[in-house]
């Protein structure tokens, strides 16, 4: 092509080749403007402040928790010796023995009334959490000679904090006590506590930390970079990522130690299977002796799963089935007031103008007084629970409903109601043989599609009161502890709404056919 | 019927036709009394089930139901109007009830904006910034979830699995869960809402992807074009009108969404309203419910005649829950 040739062609199109400058520059502008309006937002909304005021540590813990569980042993400085203590609600049940806890026993000289000081200088743990939970003088039942080997021993406890009441006197008592706790996190790391001195080694570097019992902790040379420690003598803590993290205080070693899985998912530490293998649970069942008087051993185990403390199956399951009640009878109870409703609102099957108007206009009333404050509203009136929830999807989607049912009635063949009315039928007849089977797959396909995007609707308008599982998964929520029992929860709603979905995507299918 | 009445006078063939229309309509029967018969006993399951598990019974409660409407009355209708606009109230007895004028937030001296519209604006924003944020990422990954511009199955399956998750995954826990990291305000609403707009749009996006005319992208890359010039100029023309009309559907969405999220705990005019539900401040309710009720319609009628203005009457009403 000569130049000449193109320069023709730019002057046969002007407007393609020289557009105003405004349209050119149009997508620019655009995203110019979009841009600063985010800016503006950011300003708006401080999200810089925000964000950097967020607790990020947390988050990362939080979004652990989500897969795993922790498991919290306090080691605390008694004198010349520890206290190794599980808080009572703990995942390894009471008077857990635990293998990466390896403990040293000696005896050793100790006076009760430092003891006293040391468990009332417990840091903010909630009162009744029992300190010594390990060592409320259990029957030696369990005596295995194992890792605590001085705990039976202990029937005669150092002191226990209801002790604190009486006037403690300075007896010296000679026994066997714990002198030197190792606690491992896997891998090469390793917790060595002794009284007044702790060795933290990680990833091949040891941190040694001198203990000033109640007064300070300070380390021996520089702290490596998993290590922190916010002012001198205060406590350091040590993390080791995954695998958990340990803080040293100058009154006790606080161990973290996170493993991955949902802790006692089926059977909580109180149940006869605890701690059972998946085998040995249906041996058990199938042949082994009654557990309870009366009961089968199925029973049991059914009862035990459903009425678990930390996962409250039975209980998860019922809000669920709520929230898939209030879907289901929500959007049928609009489906059937908003068909006849539709059949009035309709401008070419009912002529009377007022009424169209009328009922158009409070359908969309009901669709826009939003489904949340019908939800608030009905809260208020029935108190929190399904009821809430129905109403407000019935109150929302009969409005949604009857503009949809009679847009697609006003959009229907005419041929098909003359052919009727042409032989002479009822006006009721020209409906049902001449409107009807024209839209009510339609109808149908549309409910379908609303009760399934309800069922997700349905668990969030649950959290403001509605009840269902919305409000269980808030109420864990707020928590900031049961955060395993929100993934579970959301693994049965992503469950419960891809089940819908397809069915309601195959009902529709064989109603309408594939688009 | 009355075809049955004639059944003498038919042929053999005549007879046989009759006799299978009669089957059919015989099972026909049956699965509409079955499919009926299920529906009942499947509702009065679920609402006896609904008004067992309820904190209130319903018959004991209908009776209240009408209490509490009137309770929802004001003192007097103007009361509304003073709610609304941060007036002083004639009933101010000092409590939180009548504190209209504490809420104006002043732009200048005496100009002042009433506290609920600044909180609707605050709902608004939540719910624009939301929209952006979907809109910016769904463009980008629905040309990578698009079967005719992706042609590896891997990316695609990958792609669409994300989108699904990001769709599926219910609201309110990214909320809680950045309520709990983040503390309470709206920065929490506005990434909930995004990650949920993100999903929803880029599966709308890729559908209309898939759905353009590929001649234009067949020329360029007869001309040399690489993916993104193709992507750009061949399908981005063509598709942006929809994806814009989309985006406007889905602001409509997000609104009432944010509003939602925002009686959790998300800011605006939804912690609002559900503080003054509560707290049965009747005037202050009503108010809230009138400024969301007018700003939905009002929301809803623009983005209607915007999307009337880029592609035409099309019936997008359509798919508006997902």
């Amino acid at each position: 092509m000569t130049e000449t040739e193109a320069s023709a062609i730019v002057a046969r199109h002007t407007d393609v080749f020289q557009r105003p400058l405004l349209e050119r520059f149009r997508a620019a502008l655009i995203i110019a403007a979009v841009a600063l309006y985010m800016v503006f937002a950011w300003w708006l909304f401080a999200v810089g402040q925000v964000i950097s005021g967020g607790n990020w540590d947390i988050a990362g813990s939080y979004l652990a928790d989500w897969v795993s569980y922790e498991v919290r042993p306090d080691i605390e400085y008694d004198g010349d010796a520890l206290d190794v203590s599980f808080p009572r609600f703990s995942p390894l049940g009471d008077d857990p023995k635990p293998d990466w806890v390896v403990t040293e026993t000696a005896t050793v000289e100790r006076r009760s009334a430092t003891t006293s000081a040391a468990a009332g200088a417990g840091s903010g743990q909630t009162s009744g959490a029992g300190f010594l939970g390990s060592l409320d003088t259990k029957p030696a039942a369990k005596d295995d000679g194992g890792f605590l080997g001085a705990m039976p021993s202990a029937s005669t406890p150092p002191e226990t904090p209801t002790a604190n009441t009486a006037p403690a006197e300075p007896v010296a008592t000679r026994e066997e006590a714990i002198v030197s706790a190792d606690v491992s996190f896997g891998g090469d790391t390793h917790i060595r506590v002794q009284p007044g001195f702790v060795t933290v080694t990680h990833k091949g570097e040891t941190l040694e930390l001198d203990i000033e019992e109640q007064i300070a902790v300070n380390a021996r040379g520089p702290l490596p970079d998993w290590a922190s420690q916010r002012a001198p003598g205060s406590k350091v803590i040590a993390r080791f990522g995954f695998a958990g993290r340990a803080e040293i205080e100058d009154d006790e070693v606080k161990i973290r130690r996170r493993f991955l899985g949902w802790e006692n998912f089926f059977f909580d530490t109180r149940s006869p299977y605890w701690g059972m293998s998946a085998g040995q649970v249906l041996g058990t069942i199938l042949f082994g002796d009654r557990i309870e008087e009366g009961r089968s051993n199925l029973a049991v185990a059914w009862d035990n799963i459903v009425n678990n403390a930390d996962w409250q199956h039975g209980d998860v399951w019922l809000k669920l089935l709520q929230t898939i009640v209030m879907a289901f009878a929500g959007t049928v109870f609009a489906s059937l007031l908003a068909f006849p409703l539709a059949f009035a609102a309709a401008r070419n099957i009912m002529p009377n103008r007022f009424i169209n108007h009328l009922l158009k206009r409070s359908f969309d009333f009901l669709r826009s007084v939003d489904m949340l404050i019908w939800a608030l509203f009905f809260t208020r009136a029935f108190g929190p629970g399904p009821l809430a929830g129905i109403s407000a999807i019935f109150f929302t989607d009969t409005g949604t409903f009857g503009k949809l049912y009679s847009e697609a009635l006003e959009n229907i063949d005419d041929k098909q109601r003359e052919g009727v009315r042409s032989v002479g039928a009822a006006p009721s007849s020209v409906q049902r043989y001449g409107v009807v089977p024209q839209v009510l797959p339609v109808f149908l396909s549309q409910s379908l599609y609303f009760w399934e995007s309800n069922t997700r609707s349905a668990t969030i308008i649950g959290a403001v009161g509605a009840g269902g599982i919305g409000l269980k998964l808030w109420e864990a929520m707020r928590t900031n502890q049961d955060w395993e029992n929100v993934a579970y929860m959301v693994l049965l709603i992503l469950m419960v709404v891809f089940v819908f979905d397809n069915i309601s995507n195959m009902l529709r299918q064989r109603l309408i056919g594939r688009q | 019927m009355t075809a049955t009445t004639h059944s003498p006078l038919l042929s053999e063939a005549g007879q046989a036709v009759e006799r299978h229309w009669r089957e059919l309509a015989g099972r026909r029967r049956l699965y509409t009394i079955g499919g009926i018969v299920f529906m009942v006993l499947a509702m009065s399951g679920s609402l006896w089930f609904a008004n067992e598990s309820n904190a209130g019974k319903f018959f004991d409660r209908l009776p209240y139901l009408f209490d509490f409407v009137g309770q929802m009355l004001p003192r007097d209708g103007w009361e509304i109007w003073r709610a609304l606009f941060d007036l002083p109230s004639p009933y101010d007895d000092g409590s939180l009830k009548y504190n209209y004028p504490d809420g104006r937030i002043y732009l200048t001296e005496t100009f002042y904006l009433p506290e609920y519209f600044y909180k609707m604006l605050e709902t608004i924003n939540i719910a624009l910034v939301s929209t952006l944020i979907g809109f910016g990422f769904g463009f980008v990954l629905c040309f990578l979830a698009a079967s005719n511009l992706t042609t590896r199955r891997w990316l695609r399956f990958f792609v669409r699995r994300f989108m699904e998750l990001l769709r599926a995954f219910p609201e309110i826990v990214i909320a809680g869960f950045f309520l709990a990291v983040l503390s309470i305000g709206a920065v929490p609403a506005i990434i909930a809402v995004s990650i949920h707009t993100i999903g929803a749009l880029g599966k709308m996006f890729f559908e209309v992807v898939e759905n353009a005319d590929m001649k234009a992208e067949e020329g360029l890359r007869a001309a040399g074009a690489n993916w993104t010039e193709r992507v750009w100029f061949a399908i981005v023309p063509q598709v942006m009108p929809n994806f814009l009309s989309y985006a406007l559907l889905r602001f409509e969405i997000n609104v009432r969404a944010s509003t939602i999220i925002g009686a959790v705990g998300g800011g605006g005019i939804g912690e609002a309203l559900r503080l003054s539900i509560s707290r049965t401040h009747e005037a202050k309710t009503l108010a809230i419910i009138l400024l969301l009720f007018c700003t939905i319609v009002a929301v809803d009628q623009l983005s209607a005649w915007l999307r009337g203005r880029l592609v035409g009457r099309q019936a997008f009403e359509f798919g508006r829950g997902g």
